[in-house]
């Protein structure tokens, strides 16, 4: 089973993902733990919100609010990278978490670097599914390259100033 | 000035560490060159024509002694032994070892310096006034909050991989010497008419490819809320900003395709959920960032007294009354004077300071200034804060160390970037241009005579060199694989910011200080009483330029 890192360890990948086609936002949703496309989520909502095993994600020009109030209940959101050089996915995660209050499984996946994760750590992510030259072992020592940080984020909301000794 | 404390130095640090890693992991071959890319980007390194260049930030253009005397053992050590002083306030290195950078960064991390989001899609080193602190038409003092927008911006998680980069720029006087008109985002400190502090925030300005005058999207921002509000603003541009073109990644395209009301809106909107919180600045922290800078121990000293005595030495030594002229600004404290020293002596790359010059800085700031200078986006040096009776030491000192020349404002105190001779951006050369230039117009009763002249030069449309905002701007073209200049007048880069308009067709370089010479003749003839060159631009227009420039001979 392949591997990801979550919450600091690396762990196997328990969710599957159905294939992005915008063509079909109709197609069958499989049983057990499953990441669906946005569009299919809307579409099937009714069925879909009765599981607990039903991820959604987003790509990253789709904002949290098409989700709205589903964040809630949601138990993973997938954000896609993807290249690494675009960040939309940063504000995005920070919007989930921050304003809609999201507290499930928030995964980055598809193009990141390993050096990005402990900025996307700080933005509210904390599940990294990323390509398969990835080091995982190695890139576990990344998420803590900064032992301290000036700005509020999700994961310390109170910034440097207001903790200053 | 800021002095770090075991926060700052423990973050500095890390992001050494970490910058070594990835230096490590590209040298192997872990990391590929596109990846490593913006990762070396976000710590000043480029990747120049013949070798990488490093670009150090100097936050808002200050620097203490100490730090003079770290830059000129790395210019020594690391590199040919000189440093730049680009149009951002910044410092840059042209030859260090790529290897050797993580050791540089480490270094400089010593004496509270850094080079991160020097470069890349990010948000650059914030800059200010040179004068800040010190000029007579300050009303509010920028440097506390340009440093807690440094804090606030270092490893910002959210906005490190930006459409394009951010360039953030403060200025708390009437005269704009910040220009603030041409950056993403522009604040003018204001206080209202309940005598608070606050920001008067403009956007979407900026130079390049597409110049624009940034637009004013809130009138009064109470400090308290100075970065909840930044973050507003990034956070639209980062989820809206285009991605597909980079000619078109600014936010200044964002502002303009939404309109800057809208634009306004949608800002207004996200910071209506973000102004509560945590981020908002406490009394605490806006007092912590003022206590830093605090007015030196200056000493009552009898102004008139001061000024009589230095009458007399004008009147004894011509070339030092020409100094005090040009080089010398009148300071807000009794008794004291800002000097800038000249980086444009004539045959110099402007900007370009060597080793042993940046030692005798340092050595006359200990001397004559508290331990402290600054950065100019003109790209000189200022001693902020010598006393009258100084000065003709200082002018001798500075005389012997090279940058005496008393040519501040006037047409050879240029602005100019590296141009084709190092930069792999580049068009054409910048450089050669500036020393014939300079080279033509030596005599400098003339230059007197011709009054404050903004030339800036760049070698490309990127505009480093701020041409479209030089009363002459001159910008590097390629046609079929010659080195061509374009020429613009009437830019402006103070409190009356304007774009200028293109002359007309190119020049080859070696017509350049024949047409400069044109042009000046112009104005000259056109000039009424003691008109500066801006102004009888933009009252005459222009046509007379053109008509001059173009016409043939005989």
């Amino acid at each position: 089973m392949p591997k990801l890192i979550k919450d600091g360890a690396i762990v196997s990948n328990e969710w599957q993902w159905l294939t992005n086609n915008d063509e079909d936002q109709a197609t069958a949703v499989p049983e057990g733990k499953v990441i669906v496309p946005l569009a299919v989520w809307l579409d099937q909502k009714g069925s879909l919100s009765q599981r607990d095993d039903v991820g959604v994600w987003l790509e990253n020009d789709q904002l949290p609010s098409e989700l709205g109030d589903d964040v809630a209940t949601l138990p993973l959101i997938a954000v896609n990278f993807p290249g690494f050089m675009d960040g939309r996915g940063f504000s995005i995660g920070r919007l989930l978490r921050d304003r809609y209050g999201f507290k499930g499984e928030l995964r980055a996946y598809g193009n990141i670097i390993r050096d990005q994760l402990t900025f996307l750590s700080r933005c509210g992510f904390n599940a990294f599914d990323c390509r398969e030259a990835f080091d995982l072992e190695a890139s576990l020592a990344s998420l803590s390259d900064f032992s301290e940080s000036y700005q509020a984020a999700v994961d310390k909301p109170m910034p440097l100033f207001r903790r200053r000794a | 000035m800021y002095v770090y404390d075991q926060y700052d130095h423990q973050i500095i640090r890390d992001r050494v560490a970490q910058f070594r890693g990835q230096t490590d992991r590209y040298l192997t071959g872990e990391l590929s060159e596109d990846e490593f890319l913006p990762l070396r980007l976000q710590n000043g390194l480029y990747v120049q024509r013949l070798a990488p260049m490093l670009r150090v930030n100097v936050p808002y253009g200050m620097l203490n002694s100490t730090q003079l005397r770290k830059l000129a053992h790395i210019a020594r050590h690391y590199d040919k032994g000189y440093c730049h002083i680009s149009t951002r306030q910044n410092i840059q290195f042209n030859w260090p070892e790529l290897a050797e950078v993580p050791n540089i960064l480490a270094e400089l991390a010593e004496v509270e310096m850094h080079a991160t989001q020097s470069s890349g899609n990010c948000i650059r080193n914030t800059t200010s006034d040179q004068f800040a602190g010190i000029a007579p038409d300050e009303h509010i003092d920028p440097r506390p909050y340009c440093e807690i927008i440094r804090q606030w911006s270092t490893l910002h998680p959210e906005f490190a991989f930006l459409p394009r980069k951010f360039k953030i720029a403060v200025t708390g006087a009437s005269d704009d010497r910040a220009a603030v008109q041409v950056h993403d985002i522009g604040l003018q400190m204001v206080s209202n008419d309940a005598g608070e502090t606050g920001f008067r925030v403009l956007v979407g300005g900026g130079l390049g490819r597409t110049p624009v005058i940034g637009s004013l999207i809130k009138d009064f921002l109470p400090q308290e809320h100075l970065l909840s509000y930044l973050d507003a603003i990034l956070r639209v541009y980062n989820l809206n900003g285009r991605r597909d073109n980079k000619y078109k990644a600014r936010i200044k395209i964002l502002v303009r395709a939404m309109g800057a009301e809208t634009f306004a809106a949608k800002v207004e909107d996200e910071w209506q959920h973000l102004k509560e919180g945590y981020t908002q600045l406490t009394t605490e922290e806006i007092d912590r960032a003022k206590s830093f800078f605090t007015e030196p121990s200056y000493q009552s000293i009898d102004d008139n007294q001061a000024d009589a005595d230095l009458s007399s030495l004008r009147g004894e030594h011509k070339a030092f009354d020409k100094w005090l002229n040009r080089n010398v600004r009148t300071h807000r404290k009794a008794g004291y004077a800002a000097v800038t020293l000249s980086l444009k002596p004539t045959g110099v790359a402007p900007g370009d300071i060597t080793d042993r010059q940046l030692e005798e800085i340092a050595k006359l700031a200990d001397q004559y200034s508290f331990g402290e200078a600054r950065t100019t986006h003109e790209q000189n040096i200022v001693l902020g804060d010598v006393r009258k009776e100084d000065l003709f030491q200082v002018w001798q000192a500075a005389k012997d160390a090279g940058f005496a020349t008393p040519n501040i404002g006037t047409l050879t105190d240029m602005i100019c970037c590296p141009g084709g001779d190092f930069c792999s951006l580049a068009n054409a050369k910048s450089i050669p241009i500036a020393e014939a230039i300079q080279r033509r117009f030596d005599d400098m009763d003339y230059l007197y005579d011709l009054g404050d002249i903004d030339l800036n030069i760049s070698g490309c449309m990127n505009a480093c060199g701020h041409h479209h905002i030089g009363h002459i701007g001159i910008l590097g073209v390629d046609k079929k694989g010659s080195e061509f200049y374009q020429v613009q007048l009437g830019g402006s880069a103070g409190s009356d910011a304007s774009l200028g308009k293109v002359l007309g067709p190119s020049f080859g370089q070696e017509e350049m200080a024949d047409v400069i010479a044109k042009l000046l003749n112009v104005f000259v003839e056109n000039r009424q009483g003691d008109e500066q060159f801006i102004d009888t631009y933009r009252r005459v227009g222009l046509a007379p330029f053109k008509e001059r420039a173009y016409a043939k001979v005989n």
